[in-house]
C-alpha cells in the first residue's frame, strides 16, 4: 500500500479520524460545545480532500465549461475494491455538506443529553464515513462491509434516547437492517457463484456473456439480483421493504431522523447506481422493469398512507417513502430496452437521480430542522401542535412553508426541476406510463402536505408562547434553506455536476 | 462600446428600482415615498442611455459578443438567459425606456399627492423591467415568462385604483382577454418543444430565437424543420398572442375600458409599449412569418379590418380617452397589417412615430383632465385660451396622427400605404388591394375623430368641466381620476404645471422630427443616410432570411400616394371642421346630447356608439349565455352529479385502502416487518418467473 493509495482513500479516513478525535476530546473538554465546533472544522479536511482529488481528475474549469473536456479520470486502489471517479465525490459532497448541516442541528438536541455527548457526534461521523466508502465502493464485499458501516451507527444513534420509544425504534432497525443485510449477502454470494469473482466491472462482463436476460436459465443470477434489490430497498426505503420507516421516524430523536432520512439515503443511492449500471446493465431491460415497479408502488403507497398520518414524524416517514419511490423512477428511466433484449443506456435518467438527490436532500433538511426546533419546544409532534404557528414561530413556520412547497414540486422550486427531470428522462426512456403515476402521485401528495401549512396559518394558536431558535440552528436551517431556493431558482451548476458525474459512471453494455 | 453588461443593465436598473421602491421605500419610508419616483427617473435615464449607445452600436454594425447563461436543460431543449442585440432590440430599447422616462417625469406631477404614489412608481418600474426584458431576451421561453409578467403588471396597473368597481372590472377584462390570445403563444411554445429533437439534431435550440428563425431554411435535402401546416399554426399561435396584446379584432375590447387607469400608465401602456408588443411580437418572428404565406394574409386582412372597424368607433366617442384608444388600436391595425403585407421596417418605423405621438396625446388628455377633472368632451371646450401651451402640443400629436406633412405620422403612414400600393408579392394582390382600401378610408376616419376631438376639447365656449357633469348626472363624474384626493378632481381651468408639461413638449419635438430617420429624399440629411431606418431593419432580418424566401417589401417615397393620402386626410378634417368648429358653440349643457351633429346617423350612430355591439356579444352571449349558463351549468351538472359521486367513491376507496388495507399491515410488530420484507422478495422473484 504507497502513500498514493492512502492519498485516495484519505476523505473517508479523515472523517472517521475526525469521529476519533470528538469522542477523545470529550474526555478532556468541559465545554461541551467545543464537540460540534471540533467536528465542524474537523470536516474542512475531508472536504480539502475532496476537492484536491476532484482537480486530480481533471481541470474543473474546463469540466464547467463543456463536459467534453473531461477525460475518464478514476483511481481505484486496493485491487479495485475502492474506486474514486467523479461520481464518487459527487456523493461525497453531499454526504459532507448533509453531516455538517445535522451536526449543526443536533447542538440543541445533544446539549440536552446529560452524557456520551461526543459519542453522539462521533455515531454521526462514522455513519459518513461509511457512506463515503459506500459512494466508491466497487466490490460486493467492500459494498456489503461500508453498508453496514454506515447502518450500524445509526442503529446506535437511534436508541439514544433514553425513552422506549427510541430504544424501540434502535432494536426495530437493528432487526430489520440485519434481515435486509442476510437477504442482500445470500443474494451477493448467489451472485458470486454465479461469475466467480466480487468486482463490478468483472461481475458485468460475466453478466454480458448470458443470453435471455433474468429468466429459469439464469436462475442463479436472477436470485441474487433480487435479493440484492430487497436488500437495497431497505436501506433506500421503497416499498415493499418501508414497513421500519415510520416508526423509526417516529421513534428516534429528530436530528437523527433528518441525517437518516437524506445521507444515508443518499448513499444507497448511489451504491444501487454503481451496482446496477456497471455490474448488472447487461441485464438492464429486466431490472429497469423491476425498478419501475417498485416506483410505483413506492409512490403510491408512501403517498396514500401519508394522507391519513397524524404525527408530523411518521408523516415524513411516508414521505420518505414516496419520494424514494420517484427517485427509482430516474433509476428505471436510464435503460432503455425490452425486457430478455438488450439495454441502450439513458445517461438523463441517473443524472436525474443525482440532481434529485441533491434536492431532496436540501428540501427535507430544512423540513426537518424547522420540525427539531418546533418539536423541542413543544414537545410534540402531532400536527394538530402546529396551529398558528406562523404567529409563534414566523420565520420558521414561513421556511417550512417554503420547504413544504418545494416536497410537493410546485415550480419553481427545486423538487419542482427535479421531478421535472425524473418524469421526462422516464419519456426518453420508454417509460411513459411511469411519468403519468408519478405526476398524479405529486398531485395527490399535495394534499398532506399542505395541510401541515393550512394548519400553520389558519388555524389559531393554543398559545402565544414564541419558539426561540438558537443561533446554531438558525445557521443550520439558514443554509439548507438557501441551498434549496438556489437548487430552484438556478439548477445549472447542480444539474451540471450531475452531468459530469454520470459521465464516469463505467456502463458496460 | 457596448458591453454585455450594458446590456443587461438596461433590463436590470428598472427591475433594481423595482426592488428597492417595494421592498424598501414602500414597507419602511412611506413617508418619503416621493423618493420613489425620483429614484425611477434616475434608473430609467441610465436605461436611456446605454439602450441608445446599444443603438448606436449596432447601427455601426458592431455586435458584442453577448455570453448565454444556461439555465435549465430539458432534454434536447436548452433553457438559456441570453440577451439578443438587433436593430429591433435596439430601436425597441430606446422606444420604451424613453417614453416610459417621459411618462414617469409627467407622473411626478400627475400622481402628486395620490395615496398610492410608492405603490405606482413599484409597478410603473416592474413594468418597464418586464417590457425591456421582453424586448432583450433571446429564448422563448424566458420571452414568455416576460409577455406574461408585462399582462401581470398591466392588470396591477389598470386597476391601480382598485376601489374603483370600474376600475377592477377593466383591469380583469384587460387580463382574461388577453390571455385567451397568449395561449396561442403557448401553443406555439409547446409546437417547438416537440420539434427539440429535430432542431438538436441540426445543432440548434428549438427555444432559442435564432435558430427558430434558421429552422424554416430548408436543410440539405431533408427540407425545413419549420414547414407547411406546423409552420402555419406555429406563427398563428403566436399571432394569437399578437392579436391579444394589441387588441386587434376580435380581441380588442379590453383596450378601452383600460383607460380607467391613471392617465400616464394609458400614455405608456396603452399607447406606446405593451399595446405595440404585439407587433413586436411577429416583429421578433419575422422570419418566421414570412415563410408562412397564408398566415400573413391572415395579418394583413385583420391588421387592415381593424385599422378601419376601430377608427369607425372612435368616430362617436364623448370621452377623450376612448377616442384615444380607438384610435391606438386603430393605429396598430395599421402596423399589423404592414406587416402581414411584407413592409416589416414600415410597420416598425410606425411604432416608433407612434409611439412618441400617442404618448403625447394621452399626456395631453391628462393635462386637460387636470384642469377640467372631467374626461367627457361634451364638458370641455374653449380651453385653447386656458392651456395654450397643451393645445399646441396635441394639435401637432393630433396632426401627426392624421398623417399631415412634415410631422413624423405622415412619413410613417405613408411607407405603410406605399407598401399596400405596391404588393410585393410576399401575399397575394388581392390582399393587398383590400388592405389598401380599408386602410385608406381608415386615414379619412382618423383625420375626422382626431379634429373632432380637438375642436370638442379646446374650442368654442367652456362647457363646465366637471362641476357642470356633476350637476347633470347627478353622481360623480366617471372616469375622473383622483376622486379621493381631490386634487385634480376639481376644477381649475389653467396650465399644467411644469414637470407635466415638459415631457409633453419633448414627446411633441419627438412627433415633429421622428419621421426623418427614414429619411426618404435626400442624401444625408443632418448625418442621417438615405432610408435609414429602413435598411437598418432589413439590415437585421437579411442574414437570415435564404434566397428564394419572399423578400421584405421596403417601400421607397411615392409623391403619388403621399399627395392622395394628404388629400383624403384633408377632407377628414373639412368635413370635421365644417360639422365641429362652428357647431361646437351648440352643445351647452343641458341640450348638449342632442346636438352632436353625427347623431343624425341615427341607427348608425347607435351601432358605432356601442361598439358594434361586440362587448355586449361578449358579454351577454358569450359569457352570460354560453359560458355561465349552457357550459358552467353543463359542468356543473356534472360536477355535482358525476365528478363529485366518482371523487367521493375514489376519496373513500383511497382513504380506506391506506386505512384498512395498509394501516393494519403496520402493527408496530417486528416479525411483520420482516414476515413483510421476506414476502415482498418472494413475489418478486415469482414475478420474474412467471412472466
Amino acid at each position: 500500500m504507497s502513500l498514493y493509495d492512502i492519498y485516495v482513500i484519505s476523505p473517508p479516513l479523515a472523517i472517521a479520524m475526525v469521529g476519533i478525535l470528538v469522542i477523545l476530546l470529550d474526555l478532556v473538554v468541559q465545554r461541551k460545545r467545543a464537540l460540534p465546533a471540533f467536528a465542524l472544522v474537523g470536516l474542512i479536511v475531508p472536504t480539502l480532500l475532496l476537492v484536491a482529488q476532484f482537480q486530480d481528475l481533471g481541470n474543473t474549469r474546463d469540466l464547467l465549461e463543456s463536459p467534453a473536456a473531461m477525460g475518464n479520470g478514476k483511481a481505484s486502489v486496493l485491487l479495485g475494491s475502492l474506486v474514486v471517479d467523479r461520481f464518487a465525490l459527487f456523493f461525497g459532497f453531499l454526504v459532507l455538506a448533509a453531516t455538517a448541516l445535522v451536526i449543526l442541528a443536533s447542538v440543541d438536541y445533544v446539549e440536552r443529553l446529560e452524557r456520551r455527548q461526543g459519542e453522539y457526534y462521533g455515531l454521526v461521523l462514522f455513519s459518513a464515513t461509511g457512506m463515503v466508502l459506500l459512494a466508491s465502493a466497487s466490490e460486493l464485499v467492500t459494498i456489503y462491509i461500508s453498508l453496514e458501516l454506515t447502518t450500524l451507527p445509526i442503529v446506535a444513534l437511534a436508541a439514544f434516547h433514553t425513552s422506549s420509544k427510541s430504544s424501540e425504534a434502535g432494536m426495530k432497525f437493528l432487526i430489520i437492517g440485519a434481515i435486509s443485510s442476510a437477504v442482500m449477502l445470500y443474494g451477493m454470494a448467489l451472485v458470486f457463484g454465479f461469475t466467480q469473482t466480487t468486482d463490478l466491472t468483472g461481475i458485468a462482463s460475466k453478466v454480458a456473456e448470458t443470453t435471455g436476460g433474468l429468466s429459469f436459465e439464469n436462475l442463479a443470477l436472477l436470485t441474487g439480483v433480487v435479493l440484492i434489490v430487497a436488500g437495497f430497498g431497505f436501506k433506500i426505503s421503497s416499498a415493499p421493504f418501508q414497513m421500519w420507516v415510520p416508526d423509526i421516524y417516529e421513534g428516534a430523536p429528530t436530528p437523527v431522523v433528518a441525517f437518516l432520512s437524506v445521507a444515508s439515503k443518499a448513499a444507497a443511492f448511489a451504491v444501487l447506481i454503481r451496482v446496477f449500471y456497471t455490474g448488472f446493465f447487461g441485464v438492464g431491460a429486466d431490472w429497469g422493469v423491476l425498478m419501475a415497479i417498485l416506483a410505483a408502488v413506492s409512490m403510491t403507497v408512501g403517498n396514500l398512507v401519508a394522507m391519513s398520518q397524524s404525527n408530523i414524524r411518521r408523516l415524513f416517514g411516508y414521505s420518505a417513502i414516496a419520494h424514494a419511490g420517484y427517485i427509482l423512477v430516474g433509476v428505471a428511466a436510464g435503460v432503455e430496452g425490452s425486457s430478455g433484449g438488450t439495454a441502450a443506456f439513458v445517461s438523463v435518467g441517473p443524472n436525474s437521480v443525482l440532481f434529485y438527490l441533491g434536492a431532496y436532500t436540501a428540501a427535507n433538511l430544512t423540513a426537518f430542522f424547522a420540525i427539531v426546533v418546533i418539536g423541542s419546544r413543544t414537545g410534540s409532534d402531532q400536527i394538530d401542535d402546529y396551529a398558528g404557528m406562523v404567529q409563534r414561530a414566523p420565520v420558521l413556520a414561513i421556511v417550512l412553508t417554503l420547504a413544504l412547497i418545494a416536497l410537493v414540486g410546485v415550480p419553481p422550486t427545486s423538487i419542482f426541476i427535479a421531478k421535472l427531470y425524473v418524469f421526462t428522462a422516464a419519456v426518453k426512456g420508454g417509460l411513459a406510463w411511469l411519468a403519468i403515476v408519478g405526476v398524479i402521485n405529486s398531485v395527490v401528495s399535495a394534499y398532506y402536505y399542505l395541510r401541515i401549512i393550512r394548519v400553520m396559518f389558519l388555524q389559531p394558536p393554543p398559545s402565544d408562547e414564541r419558539i426561540p431558535m438558537s443561533p446554531s440552528s438558525w445557521v443550520a436551517i439558514a443554509a439548507s434553506g438557501a441551498a434549496m431556493v438556489w437548487m430552484g431558482v438556478a439548477p445549472g451548476f447542480v444539474l451540471r455536476a450531475a452531468e459530469i458525474a454520470v459521465a464516469t459512471l463505467a456502463v458496460q453494455t | 462600446m457596448v458591453s454585455e453588461a450594458s446590456v443587461w443593465a438596461i433590463f436590470l436598473l428598472p427591475l433594481a428600482a423595482f426592488v428597492i421602491i417595494a421592498l424598501v421605500i414602500r414597507p419602511f419610508f412611506n413617508r418619503y415615498a416621493g423618493l420613489s419616483g425620483l429614484l425611477l427617473i434616475a434608473a430609467l435615464a441610465v436605461s436611456l442611455f446605454l439602450s441608445i449607445l446599444a443603438l448606436g452600436a449596432v447601427a455601426m454594425g458592431q455586435e458584442p459578443e453577448l455570453q448565454a447563461y444556461r439555465w435549465l436543460d430539458l432534454g434536447d431543449a436548452v433553457i438559456e438567459l441570453s440577451p439578443l442585440l438587433d436593430p429591433l432590440t435596439a430601436v425597441m430599447a430606446v422606444v420604451v425606456t424613453s417614453v416610459s422616462l417621459m411618462v414617469q417625469i409627467y407622473s411626478l406631477g400627475y400622481m402628486k399627492g395620490d395615496p398610492g404614489y410608492a405603490r405606482y412608481f413599484a409597478y410603473m418600474a416592474l413594468f418597464t423591467s418586464a417590457m425591456l426584458g421582453l424586448v432583450l431576451v433571446a429564448n422563448i421561453l424566458v420571452l414568455y415568462a416576460f409577455w406574461e409578467l408585462v399582462g401581470v403588471s398591466s392588470y396591477l396597473l389598470i386597476g391601480f385604483w382598485h376601489d374603483r368597481p370600474a376600475a377592477a372590472a377593466a383591469a380583469k377584462k384587460a387580463f382574461i382577454i388577453t390571455r385567451i390570445g397568449d395561449l396561442g403563444l403557448l401553443i406555439a411554445i409547446l409546437y417547438l418543444f416537440f420539434q427539440a429533437d429535430e432542431f438538436a439534431a441540426a445543432g440548434m435550440n428549438a427555444f432559442h430565437i435564432p435558430d427558430i428563425w434558421q429552422a424554416v431554411q430548408p436543410l440539405g435535402a431533408g427540407g425545413a424543420i419549420l414547414a407547411g401546416t406546423g409552420l402555419t399554426w406555429l406563427t398563428l399561435g403566436i399571432f394569437a398572442a399578437a392579436v391579444g396584446k394589441s387588441g386587434q379584432f376580435p380581441l380588442h375590447s379590453w383596450l378601452p375600458d383600460a383607460m380607467e387607469g391613471p392617465t400616464p400608465v394609458s400614455a405608456l401602456i396603452h399607447a406606446a409599449t405593451m399595446v405595440a408588443a404585439g407587433v413586436f411580437l411577429v416583429g421578433r418572428f419575422y422570419p418566421v412569418f414570412l415563410a408562412a404565406e397564408s398566415t400573413l394574409t391572415v395579418v394583413a386582412l385583420i391588421g387592415a379590418f381593424t385599422a378601419l372597424m376601430a377608427a369607425t368607433m372612435g368616430l362617436v366617442m364623448n370621452d377623450i380617452k376612448r377616442v384615444m384608444a380607438y384610435s391606438t388600436v386603430s393605429q396598430l391595425g395599421y402596423m399589423m397589417a404592414a406587416l402581414g403585407l411584407g413592409a416589416f421596417p414600415a410597420a416598425i418605423f410606425h411604432l416608433v412615430t407612434h409611439a412618441s405621438f400617442k404618448a403625447l396625446l394621452f399626456l395631453g388628455a391628462g393635462s386637460v383632465n387636470h384642469a377640467t377633472g372631467t374626461f367627457n368632451m361634451q364638458y370641455m371646450g374653449g380651453l385653447r385660451q386656458h392651456m395654450p401651451l397643451t393645445y399646441l402640443l396635441v394639435v401637432i400629436g393630433g396632426l401627426s396622427l392624421v398623417g399631415i406633412f412634415p410631422l413624423s405620422g405622415f412619413w410613417s403612414k405613408d411607407e405603410i400605404l406605399v407598401s399596400a400600393w405596391t404588393g410585393g408579392g410576399v401575399v397575394e394582390p388581392w390582399v393587398s388591394q383590400a388592405t389598401l382600401i380599408m386602410l385608406g378610408i381608415g386615414v379619412l376616419l382618423t383625420a375626422f375623430y382626431t379634429l373632432r376631438m380637438i375642436y370638442m376639447t379646446f374650442h368654442g365656449e367652456f362647457r363646465g368641466g366637471v362641476e357642470q357633469e356633476q350637476l347633470d348626472t347627478g353622481a360623480d363624474s366617471h372616469g375622473d381620476d383622483v376622486q379621493d384626493t381631490g386634487d385634480h378632481g376639481g376644477l381649475h381651468l389653467a396650465e399644467s404645471p411644469v414637470v407635466m408639461v415638459a415631457p409633453m413638449v419633448i414627446l411633441g419635438i419627438g412627433a415633429v422630427v421622428l419621421g426623418f430617420i427614414s429619411n426618404p429624399q435626400w442624401i444625408d440629411l443632418f448625418g442621417v443616410p438615405k432610408h435609414w431606418i429602413t435598411e437598418l431593419f432589413e439590415h437585421g432580418v437579411a442574414p437570415v432570411l435564404s434566397s428564394d424566401a419572399p423578400h421584405l417589401v421596403l417601400p421607397k417615397f411615392s409623391l403619388q400616394i403621399a399627395a392622395i393620402s394628404t388629400v383624403i386626410a384633408l377632407i377628414g378634417i373639412g368635413l370635421a371642421t365644417a360639422m365641429y368648429a362652428r357647431g361646437s358653440r351648440q352643445y351647452s349643457s343641458a341640450v348638449r346630447r342632442d346636438r352632436d351633429p353625427l347623431e343624425a346617423g341615427g341607427p348608425l350612430h347607435r351601432l358605432l356608439a356601442e361598439k358594434y355591439y361586440i362587448d355586449a356579444l361578449y358579454e351577454d352571449a358569450v359569457v352570460r349565455l354560453a359560458f355561465y349558463r349552457a357550459f358552467a351549468g353543463a359542468i356543473d351538472w356534472l360536477d355535482k352529479n358525476v365528478v363529485d359521486r366518482i371523487g367521493d367513491v375514489i376519496a373513500t376507496i383511497f382513504r380506506n385502502v391506506g386505512r384498512i388495507f395498509l394501516a393494519p399491515l403496520q402493527t408496530g410488530e417486528v416479525q411483520a416487518y420482516g414476515l413483510a420484507v421476506a414476502l415482498g422478495t418472494l413475489i418478486i422473484l415469482l414475478g420474474f418467473l412467471l412472466v
